[in-house]
Protein backbone atom coordinates (compact mmCIF):
# COMPACT_ATOMS: atom_id res chain seq x y z
CA UNK A 1 0.00 0.00 0.00
CA UNK A 2 0.99 3.62 -0.54
CA UNK A 3 2.21 6.07 2.08
CA UNK A 4 -0.11 8.64 3.62
CA UNK A 5 -0.49 11.77 1.48
CA UNK A 6 -2.98 14.59 0.99
CA UNK A 7 -2.05 16.54 -2.14
CA UNK A 8 -2.37 20.30 -2.27
CA UNK A 9 -4.76 21.64 -4.88
CA UNK A 10 -7.50 19.10 -4.14
CA UNK A 11 -10.75 19.80 -2.30
CA UNK A 12 -11.82 17.49 0.52
CA UNK A 13 -15.05 16.74 2.38
CA UNK A 14 -15.51 15.23 5.86
CA UNK A 15 -16.56 11.89 4.33
CA UNK A 16 -12.99 11.53 2.95
CA UNK A 17 -13.79 12.10 -0.69
CA UNK A 18 -11.61 14.42 -2.74
CA UNK A 19 -12.31 16.51 -5.85
CA UNK A 20 -9.82 17.75 -8.45
CA UNK A 21 -11.38 20.65 -10.32
CA UNK A 22 -10.44 21.56 -13.90
CA UNK A 23 -12.65 24.27 -15.42
CA UNK A 24 -16.27 23.19 -15.09
CA UNK A 25 -15.46 19.52 -14.56
CA UNK A 26 -14.14 17.62 -11.55
CA UNK A 27 -12.68 14.21 -10.77
CA UNK A 28 -13.65 12.46 -7.51
CA UNK A 29 -11.92 9.81 -5.48
CA UNK A 30 -11.34 8.77 -1.87
CA UNK A 31 -8.47 9.94 0.30
CA UNK A 32 -5.53 7.97 1.58
CA UNK A 33 -7.16 7.97 5.03
CA UNK A 34 -10.38 6.53 3.56
CA UNK A 35 -8.69 3.69 1.70
CA UNK A 36 -6.54 2.89 4.72
CA UNK A 37 -9.60 2.70 6.96
CA UNK A 38 -11.64 0.75 4.44
CA UNK A 39 -8.92 -1.79 3.69
CA UNK A 40 -8.32 -3.66 0.45
CA UNK A 41 -10.91 -2.53 -2.07
CA UNK A 42 -12.38 -5.46 -3.98
CA UNK A 43 -15.55 -4.05 -5.59
CA UNK A 44 -16.59 -0.70 -7.04
CA UNK A 45 -20.16 0.12 -8.02
CA UNK A 46 -20.40 3.64 -9.51
CA UNK A 47 -23.39 5.74 -10.50
CA UNK A 48 -24.04 5.54 -14.25
CA UNK A 49 -22.86 8.17 -16.73
CA UNK A 50 -25.58 10.81 -17.03
CA UNK A 51 -26.70 10.51 -13.43
CA UNK A 52 -27.15 13.77 -11.53
CA UNK A 53 -25.35 13.71 -8.20
CA UNK A 54 -25.95 16.18 -5.39
CA UNK A 55 -23.43 17.59 -2.95
CA UNK A 56 -23.52 15.21 0.01
CA UNK A 57 -25.41 12.59 -2.00
CA UNK A 58 -24.16 9.13 -2.91
CA UNK A 59 -22.38 8.51 -6.20
CA UNK A 60 -21.70 4.81 -5.73
CA UNK A 61 -20.12 2.45 -3.26
CA UNK A 62 -16.82 0.79 -2.58
CA UNK A 63 -16.54 -2.56 -0.87
CA UNK A 64 -13.41 -3.82 0.79
CA UNK A 65 -12.53 -7.22 2.18
CA UNK A 66 -14.16 -6.05 5.41
CA UNK A 67 -16.72 -3.31 4.81
CA UNK A 68 -18.96 -1.45 2.39
CA UNK A 69 -18.68 2.31 2.15
CA UNK A 70 -21.00 4.68 0.31
CA UNK A 71 -19.24 7.33 -1.78
CA UNK A 72 -20.37 10.83 -0.81
CA UNK A 73 -20.20 13.41 -3.55
CA UNK A 74 -18.19 16.49 -2.54
CA UNK A 75 -19.90 18.58 -5.25
CA UNK A 76 -23.08 18.51 -7.33
CA UNK A 77 -22.97 17.71 -11.03
CA UNK A 78 -23.69 15.24 -13.80
CA UNK A 79 -21.59 12.11 -14.18
CA UNK A 80 -19.62 12.26 -17.44
CA UNK A 81 -17.22 9.34 -16.97
CA UNK A 82 -16.58 6.46 -14.57
CA UNK A 83 -13.24 4.72 -14.10
CA UNK A 84 -13.95 1.42 -15.86
CA UNK A 85 -10.28 0.47 -15.58
CA UNK A 86 -10.89 -0.29 -11.89
CA UNK A 87 -12.94 -3.39 -12.75
CA UNK A 88 -10.66 -6.23 -11.77
CA UNK A 89 -8.04 -3.70 -10.61
CA UNK A 90 -9.86 -2.30 -7.60
CA UNK A 91 -6.62 -2.30 -5.61
CA UNK A 92 -5.62 0.85 -7.53
CA UNK A 93 -7.86 2.69 -5.07
CA UNK A 94 -5.47 1.57 -2.32
CA UNK A 95 -2.24 1.85 -4.27
CA UNK A 96 -2.84 5.18 -6.01
CA UNK A 97 -5.92 6.87 -4.53
CA UNK A 98 -5.28 10.24 -6.24
CA UNK A 99 -4.15 8.81 -9.59
CA UNK A 100 -5.19 5.52 -11.19
CA UNK A 101 -7.62 5.01 -8.31
CA UNK A 102 -9.88 7.92 -9.32
CA UNK A 103 -13.57 7.01 -9.29
CA UNK A 104 -15.76 9.35 -11.31
CA UNK A 105 -15.81 12.57 -13.36
CA UNK A 106 -18.64 15.08 -13.26
CA UNK A 107 -19.66 18.32 -14.99
CA UNK A 108 -20.09 20.74 -12.10
CA UNK A 109 -23.52 22.21 -11.43
CA UNK A 110 -22.45 24.92 -8.98
CA UNK A 111 -18.76 25.84 -8.66
CA UNK A 112 -19.57 28.07 -5.67
CA UNK A 113 -19.93 24.84 -3.63
CA UNK A 114 -16.12 24.68 -3.57
CA UNK A 115 -16.21 27.19 -0.71
CA UNK A 116 -17.77 24.54 1.55
CA UNK A 117 -14.88 22.07 1.10
CA UNK A 118 -11.53 21.83 2.88
CA UNK A 119 -8.07 22.30 1.44
CA UNK A 120 -5.31 19.78 2.12
CA UNK A 121 -4.09 21.46 5.31
CA UNK A 122 -7.60 21.79 6.75
CA UNK A 123 -8.41 18.16 5.88
CA UNK A 124 -5.23 16.90 7.53
CA UNK A 125 -6.07 18.92 10.64
CA UNK A 126 -9.58 17.40 10.49
CA UNK A 127 -8.46 13.76 10.32
CA UNK A 128 -6.08 14.29 13.24
CA UNK A 129 -9.18 14.99 15.35
CA UNK A 130 -10.71 11.60 14.44
CA UNK B 1 -22.57 -9.90 28.98
CA UNK B 2 -19.68 -9.70 26.54
CA UNK B 3 -19.58 -5.91 27.01
CA UNK B 4 -18.94 -6.32 30.72
CA UNK B 5 -16.02 -8.66 30.23
CA UNK B 6 -12.57 -7.29 29.44
CA UNK B 7 -11.16 -8.55 26.16
CA UNK B 8 -8.45 -11.15 26.54
CA UNK B 9 -5.10 -11.17 24.78
CA UNK B 10 -3.17 -14.18 23.55
CA UNK B 11 0.52 -14.66 24.49
CA UNK B 12 1.32 -13.39 20.98
CA UNK B 13 -0.51 -10.06 21.28
CA UNK B 14 2.70 -8.02 21.50
CA UNK B 15 4.06 -9.80 18.41
CA UNK B 16 0.93 -8.84 16.47
CA UNK B 17 1.08 -5.20 17.50
CA UNK B 18 4.80 -5.00 16.70
CA UNK B 19 4.13 -6.48 13.26
CA UNK B 20 1.58 -3.74 12.54
CA UNK B 21 -1.49 -5.94 12.74
CA UNK B 22 -4.97 -4.48 12.87
CA UNK B 23 -6.48 -5.77 16.09
CA UNK B 24 -10.22 -6.44 16.36
CA UNK B 25 -12.44 -7.89 19.09
CA UNK B 26 -13.35 -11.49 18.24
CA UNK B 27 -15.20 -13.90 20.55
CA UNK B 28 -13.97 -12.04 23.62
CA UNK B 29 -10.37 -11.73 22.44
CA UNK B 30 -8.27 -9.00 20.89
CA UNK B 31 -7.15 -10.77 17.70
CA UNK B 32 -5.21 -9.73 14.58
CA UNK B 33 -7.56 -9.50 11.59
CA UNK B 34 -4.72 -8.74 9.19
CA UNK B 35 -1.07 -7.67 8.99
CA UNK B 36 -0.22 -6.59 5.43
CA UNK B 37 -3.68 -7.34 4.00
CA UNK B 38 -6.18 -10.16 3.71
CA UNK B 39 -5.48 -10.84 0.03
CA UNK B 40 -1.66 -11.21 0.20
CA UNK B 41 -1.99 -13.28 3.38
CA UNK B 42 -4.60 -15.51 1.76
CA UNK B 43 -2.42 -16.03 -1.32
CA UNK B 44 0.62 -16.76 0.87
CA UNK B 45 -1.27 -19.69 2.39
CA UNK B 46 -2.43 -20.94 -1.03
CA UNK B 47 1.05 -20.72 -2.58
CA UNK B 48 3.59 -20.96 0.27
CA UNK B 49 3.06 -20.94 4.03
CA UNK B 50 1.16 -18.80 6.51
CA UNK B 51 1.18 -18.75 10.30
CA UNK B 52 -1.95 -18.00 12.34
CA UNK B 53 -2.37 -17.31 16.04
CA UNK B 54 -5.42 -19.36 17.00
CA UNK B 55 -4.75 -19.25 20.73
CA UNK B 56 -8.28 -17.95 21.28
CA UNK B 57 -9.61 -21.45 20.58
CA UNK B 58 -10.61 -23.53 23.57
CA UNK B 59 -9.04 -26.75 24.85
CA UNK B 60 -11.22 -28.99 26.99
CA UNK B 61 -9.57 -32.10 28.35
CA UNK B 62 -11.46 -35.22 29.46
CA UNK B 63 -9.72 -37.74 31.69
CA UNK B 64 -10.78 -40.84 33.52
CA UNK B 65 -12.19 -44.28 32.89
CA UNK B 66 -15.20 -43.93 30.63
CA UNK B 67 -13.88 -40.79 28.89
CA UNK B 68 -14.04 -42.43 25.46
CA UNK B 69 -17.50 -43.88 26.07
CA UNK B 70 -18.84 -40.52 27.22
CA UNK B 71 -17.46 -38.89 24.06
CA UNK B 72 -19.12 -41.58 21.99
CA UNK B 73 -22.36 -40.67 23.71
CA UNK B 74 -22.02 -36.89 23.36
CA UNK B 75 -20.20 -36.40 20.05
CA UNK B 76 -21.78 -37.17 16.68
CA UNK B 77 -18.90 -38.87 14.88
CA UNK B 78 -17.77 -42.42 15.64
CA UNK B 79 -14.51 -42.50 17.60
CA UNK B 80 -14.12 -46.20 16.79
CA UNK B 81 -13.17 -45.03 13.29
CA UNK B 82 -9.90 -43.54 14.58
CA UNK B 83 -7.07 -45.01 16.62
CA UNK B 84 -5.22 -43.37 19.50
CA UNK B 85 -2.96 -40.66 18.08
CA UNK B 86 -5.59 -39.46 15.63
CA UNK B 87 -8.02 -36.57 15.64
CA UNK B 88 -11.53 -36.31 14.21
CA UNK B 89 -13.90 -33.53 13.15
CA UNK B 90 -17.16 -33.93 15.05
CA UNK B 91 -20.17 -32.13 16.50
CA UNK B 92 -21.47 -31.61 20.01
CA UNK B 93 -25.24 -31.71 19.44
CA UNK B 94 -28.24 -30.94 21.57
CA UNK B 95 -31.26 -33.25 21.74
CA UNK B 96 -32.73 -31.53 18.66
CA UNK B 97 -29.68 -32.48 16.60
CA UNK B 98 -28.46 -28.89 16.49
CA UNK B 99 -24.80 -28.13 17.13
CA UNK B 100 -23.77 -26.71 20.48
CA UNK B 101 -20.37 -26.54 18.73
CA UNK B 102 -18.26 -28.09 16.02
CA UNK B 103 -14.85 -29.27 17.15
CA UNK B 104 -11.83 -31.50 16.70
CA UNK B 105 -11.49 -34.36 19.19
CA UNK B 106 -7.99 -35.72 19.82
CA UNK B 107 -7.91 -39.34 20.96
CA UNK B 108 -4.87 -39.71 23.24
CA UNK B 109 -6.14 -42.86 24.99
CA UNK B 110 -9.41 -44.45 26.04
CA UNK B 111 -9.19 -42.47 29.29
CA UNK B 112 -7.80 -39.24 27.81
CA UNK B 113 -9.31 -37.08 25.06
CA UNK B 114 -8.90 -33.42 24.16
CA UNK B 115 -11.57 -31.28 22.50
CA UNK B 116 -10.44 -28.19 20.58
CA UNK B 117 -13.46 -25.93 20.36
CA UNK B 118 -14.51 -22.51 19.11
CA UNK B 119 -13.53 -19.55 21.28
CA UNK B 120 -17.07 -18.21 21.12
CA UNK B 121 -18.46 -21.51 22.41
CA UNK B 122 -16.01 -22.67 25.06
CA UNK B 123 -18.14 -21.56 28.01
CA UNK B 124 -21.30 -23.14 26.57
CA UNK B 125 -19.41 -26.32 25.68
CA UNK B 126 -17.94 -26.61 29.16
CA UNK B 127 -21.36 -26.18 30.73
CA UNK B 128 -22.95 -28.69 28.37
CA UNK B 129 -20.23 -31.26 28.98
CA UNK B 130 -20.31 -30.77 32.75
CA UNK B 131 -24.06 -31.43 32.73
CA UNK B 132 -23.73 -34.60 30.65
CA UNK B 133 -20.49 -36.21 31.83
CA UNK B 134 -20.75 -39.27 34.06
CA UNK B 135 -19.05 -39.39 37.46
CA UNK B 136 -15.43 -40.41 37.15
CA UNK B 137 -14.69 -38.40 34.01
CA UNK B 138 -12.90 -35.16 34.89
CA UNK B 139 -13.29 -32.08 32.69
CA UNK B 140 -10.37 -29.65 32.67
CA UNK B 141 -10.56 -26.35 30.76
CA UNK B 142 -6.98 -25.76 29.60
CA UNK B 143 -7.85 -22.88 27.26
CA UNK B 144 -6.14 -20.21 29.34
CA UNK B 145 -2.79 -21.98 29.65
CA UNK B 146 -2.51 -23.31 26.07
CA UNK B 147 -1.58 -21.34 22.99
CA UNK B 148 -2.21 -22.62 19.48
CA UNK B 149 -0.50 -21.82 16.19
CA UNK B 150 -1.67 -22.97 12.77
CA UNK B 151 1.04 -23.34 10.13
CA UNK B 152 -0.70 -23.83 6.78
CA UNK B 153 0.20 -23.93 3.10
CA UNK B 154 1.85 -26.10 0.45
CA UNK B 155 5.39 -25.42 1.75
CA UNK B 156 4.44 -25.45 5.43
CA UNK B 157 5.48 -29.02 6.19
CA UNK B 158 9.07 -28.41 5.05
CA UNK B 159 9.62 -25.02 6.67
CA UNK B 160 10.75 -26.22 10.09
CA UNK B 161 11.51 -29.72 11.30
CA UNK B 162 8.24 -31.48 12.00
CA UNK B 163 7.35 -35.08 12.78
CA UNK B 164 5.99 -36.90 9.73
CA UNK B 165 2.25 -37.35 10.14
CA UNK B 166 -0.63 -38.47 7.98
CA UNK B 167 -3.65 -36.15 7.84
CA UNK B 168 -5.48 -35.95 11.19
CA UNK B 169 -2.69 -37.76 13.04
CA UNK B 170 -1.01 -36.07 15.99
CA UNK B 171 1.98 -36.60 18.25
CA UNK B 172 3.74 -34.85 21.10
CA UNK B 173 7.09 -33.57 19.85
CA UNK B 174 9.49 -30.64 20.10
CA UNK B 175 9.12 -28.07 17.31
CA UNK B 176 11.96 -25.52 17.15
CA UNK B 177 12.86 -26.68 20.65
CA UNK B 178 9.36 -26.07 22.04
CA UNK B 179 7.33 -29.03 23.37
CA UNK B 180 4.11 -29.17 21.37
CA UNK B 181 1.15 -31.29 20.40
CA UNK B 182 1.62 -31.42 16.63
CA UNK B 183 -1.49 -32.27 14.61
CA UNK B 184 -1.94 -32.55 10.84
CA UNK B 185 -5.11 -30.49 10.96
CA UNK B 186 -6.21 -27.07 9.79
CA UNK B 187 -8.96 -24.81 8.54
CA UNK B 188 -7.61 -23.63 5.19
CA UNK B 189 -7.82 -26.57 2.77
CA UNK B 190 -4.02 -26.64 2.57
CA UNK B 191 -1.53 -29.08 4.04
CA UNK B 192 -0.31 -27.96 7.43
CA UNK B 193 -0.12 -28.50 11.14
CA UNK B 194 -1.69 -27.03 14.23
CA UNK B 195 0.63 -26.70 17.20
CA UNK B 196 -0.60 -26.58 20.78
CA UNK B 197 2.01 -25.27 23.20
CA UNK B 198 2.25 -23.79 26.66
CA UNK B 199 1.36 -20.11 26.49
CA UNK B 200 4.74 -18.98 27.84
CA UNK B 201 6.57 -20.73 24.96
CA UNK B 202 4.29 -19.48 22.17
CA UNK B 203 6.21 -16.33 21.25
CA UNK B 204 9.47 -18.27 20.91
CA UNK B 205 7.82 -20.75 18.53
CA UNK B 206 6.08 -17.97 16.58
CA UNK B 207 9.39 -16.14 16.08
CA UNK B 208 11.17 -19.30 14.90
CA UNK B 209 8.51 -20.18 12.34
CA UNK B 210 8.27 -16.61 11.02
CA UNK B 211 12.08 -16.52 10.76
CA UNK B 212 11.88 -19.72 8.71
CA UNK B 213 9.72 -17.89 6.18
CA UNK B 214 6.07 -18.23 7.15
CA UNK B 215 3.84 -15.20 6.51
CA UNK B 216 1.95 -14.00 9.60
CA UNK B 217 -1.76 -14.24 8.76
CA UNK B 218 -4.81 -12.82 10.50
CA UNK B 219 -8.35 -13.96 11.04
CA UNK B 220 -9.46 -12.18 7.85
CA UNK B 221 -7.48 -14.54 5.63
CA UNK B 222 -8.49 -17.47 7.82
CA UNK B 223 -12.12 -16.66 6.99
CA UNK B 224 -11.63 -16.28 3.22
CA UNK B 225 -9.52 -19.47 3.10
CA UNK B 226 -12.06 -21.58 4.97
CA UNK B 227 -14.97 -20.25 2.94
CA UNK B 228 -13.29 -21.11 -0.39
CA UNK B 229 -13.15 -24.74 0.77
CA UNK B 230 -16.63 -24.50 2.37
CA UNK B 231 -15.66 -25.28 5.94
CA UNK B 232 -18.58 -24.04 8.04
CA UNK B 233 -18.03 -21.38 10.69
CA UNK B 234 -19.91 -21.60 13.97
CA UNK B 235 -21.99 -18.46 14.47
CA UNK B 236 -22.33 -17.97 10.70
CA UNK B 237 -23.15 -21.28 9.05
CA UNK B 238 -23.70 -23.33 12.19
CA UNK B 239 -25.93 -22.40 15.08
CA UNK B 240 -28.58 -23.72 17.44
CA UNK B 241 -31.14 -22.73 14.78
CA UNK B 242 -30.10 -25.41 12.26
CA UNK B 243 -29.59 -29.15 12.51
CA UNK B 244 -26.45 -31.02 11.51
CA UNK B 245 -28.26 -32.44 8.46
CA UNK B 246 -29.38 -28.99 7.31
CA UNK B 247 -25.76 -27.86 7.66
CA UNK B 248 -24.60 -30.69 5.38
CA UNK B 249 -22.75 -32.40 8.22
CA UNK B 250 -24.52 -35.74 8.08
CA UNK B 251 -21.15 -37.25 7.16
CA UNK B 252 -19.86 -36.60 10.69
CA UNK B 253 -23.02 -38.02 12.31
CA UNK B 254 -22.77 -41.79 12.83
CA UNK B 255 -26.55 -42.27 12.70
CA UNK B 256 -26.36 -45.93 11.68
CA UNK B 257 -23.42 -46.92 13.86
CA UNK B 258 -24.16 -45.73 17.39
CA UNK B 259 -26.43 -43.84 19.75
CA UNK B 260 -25.54 -40.26 20.71
CA UNK B 261 -27.25 -37.10 21.89
CA UNK B 262 -29.28 -35.70 19.01
CA UNK B 263 -29.26 -38.88 16.91
CA UNK B 264 -33.00 -39.53 17.34
CA UNK B 265 -33.98 -36.09 16.05
CA UNK B 266 -31.61 -36.43 13.10
CA UNK B 267 -32.95 -39.87 12.17
CA UNK B 268 -36.47 -38.44 12.16
CA UNK B 269 -35.39 -35.51 10.01
CA UNK B 270 -33.53 -37.82 7.62
CA UNK B 271 -36.63 -40.01 7.24
CA UNK B 272 -38.91 -37.04 6.70
CA UNK B 273 -36.57 -35.34 4.21
CA UNK B 274 -37.40 -32.00 2.66
CA UNK B 275 -35.30 -29.92 5.07
CA UNK B 276 -33.34 -26.81 4.15
CA UNK B 277 -29.76 -27.27 3.03
CA UNK B 278 -26.58 -25.27 3.41
CA UNK B 279 -25.34 -24.72 -0.13
CA UNK B 280 -22.32 -22.98 -1.60
CA UNK B 281 -22.66 -20.52 -4.44
CA UNK B 282 -20.63 -18.28 -6.71
CA UNK B 283 -21.70 -14.89 -8.00
CA UNK B 284 -22.34 -14.66 -11.74
CA UNK B 285 -22.49 -10.87 -11.57
CA UNK B 286 -19.98 -8.58 -9.91
CA UNK B 287 -20.89 -8.09 -6.27
CA UNK B 288 -20.08 -9.52 -2.87
CA UNK B 289 -22.53 -11.55 -0.81
CA UNK B 290 -22.50 -10.95 2.95
CA UNK B 291 -24.13 -12.77 5.88
CA UNK B 292 -27.80 -11.90 6.36
CA UNK B 293 -28.51 -11.05 2.72
CA UNK B 294 -31.58 -12.75 1.25
CA UNK B 295 -31.26 -15.55 -1.29
CA UNK B 296 -33.96 -15.26 -3.96
CA UNK B 297 -36.41 -16.89 -4.44
CA UNK B 298 -35.88 -18.23 -0.89
CA UNK B 299 -33.09 -18.56 1.62
CA UNK B 300 -30.46 -16.60 3.51
CA UNK B 301 -26.72 -16.04 3.13
CA UNK B 302 -24.70 -17.17 6.18
CA UNK B 303 -21.17 -16.50 4.89
CA UNK B 304 -19.92 -14.43 1.98
CA UNK B 305 -16.79 -12.78 0.73
CA UNK B 306 -14.73 -11.85 -2.29
CA UNK B 307 -12.68 -14.95 -3.05
CA UNK B 308 -9.02 -13.97 -3.47
CA UNK B 309 -8.25 -17.25 -5.27
CA UNK B 310 -11.21 -17.19 -7.65
CA UNK B 311 -11.58 -13.43 -8.07
CA UNK B 312 -15.34 -13.42 -7.59
CA UNK B 313 -17.93 -13.24 -4.88
CA UNK B 314 -18.63 -16.53 -3.10
CA UNK B 315 -20.79 -17.61 -0.21
CA UNK B 316 -22.82 -20.20 1.60
CA UNK B 317 -26.41 -20.06 2.70
CA UNK B 318 -29.50 -22.03 3.61
CA UNK B 319 -32.04 -22.67 0.86
CA UNK B 320 -35.13 -24.93 0.69
CA UNK B 321 -34.53 -28.55 -0.38
CA UNK B 322 -36.23 -28.06 -3.74
CA UNK B 323 -33.92 -25.15 -4.54
CA UNK B 324 -30.65 -26.71 -3.45
CA UNK B 325 -29.47 -28.55 -6.59
CA UNK B 326 -25.95 -27.81 -7.82
CA UNK B 327 -26.18 -25.65 -10.93
CA UNK B 328 -29.39 -23.98 -9.83
CA UNK B 329 -29.77 -20.28 -10.57
CA UNK B 330 -30.43 -18.02 -7.59
CA UNK B 331 -30.12 -14.33 -6.85
CA UNK B 332 -28.54 -12.59 -3.89
CA UNK B 333 -30.17 -9.38 -2.67
CA UNK B 334 -27.11 -7.13 -2.38
CA UNK B 335 -28.47 -4.01 -0.68
CA UNK B 336 -31.57 -3.92 -2.85
CA UNK B 337 -29.94 -5.13 -6.06
CA UNK B 338 -30.78 -8.75 -6.98
CA UNK B 339 -27.54 -10.14 -8.43
CA UNK B 340 -27.30 -13.48 -10.26
CA UNK B 341 -25.52 -16.40 -8.60
CA UNK B 342 -25.34 -20.14 -9.14
CA UNK B 343 -25.32 -22.98 -6.62
CA UNK B 344 -21.96 -24.71 -6.88
CA UNK B 345 -20.36 -27.95 -5.76
CA UNK B 346 -18.39 -27.84 -2.50
CA UNK B 347 -15.53 -27.07 -2.15
CA UNK B 348 -15.59 -23.92 -4.28
CA UNK B 349 -11.80 -23.87 -4.50
CA UNK B 350 -9.96 -26.97 -5.64
CA UNK B 351 -6.20 -26.88 -5.91
CA UNK B 352 -4.85 -27.54 -9.37
CA UNK B 353 -2.60 -30.58 -9.13
CA UNK B 354 0.38 -29.94 -11.36
CA UNK B 355 2.68 -32.60 -9.94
Amino acid sequence: MSDASYPDGLYYNEQHDWARVEGDSATFGITWYAQDTLGEVVYYSPAAVGTAVTQGGEYGELESTKAVSPLISPLAGEVTEVNDALEGNESSVNDDPYGDGWLIKVRLADPSQLDSLMDAAAYQAYIETL
Amino acid sequence: MAEETALRRTPLYDRHVAAGARIVPFAGWEMPVQYQGIIPEHLAVRTAAGLFDVSHMGQLELRGPGALESCQQMLSNDLRRIAAGHAQYTLLLNEAGRPVDDLIVYRFADDHLLLVVNASRVDDDRGWLADHLPDGVALDDRSAEMAMLALQGPTSLGLVELPELEPFAFVQADVCGVPAIVARTGYTGEPGVELMVAGERAAELWDAIVAAGATPCGLGARDTLRLEVCYPLYGNDLSLERTALEAGLGWVCALDAKEFVGAGALREQRAAGGHDRLVAFTMSERGIPRPGMAVLPAGVVTSGTMSPSLGLGIGMGYVPADGAAVGGAIQIDVRGRPLAAVIAKKPLYVKETTE
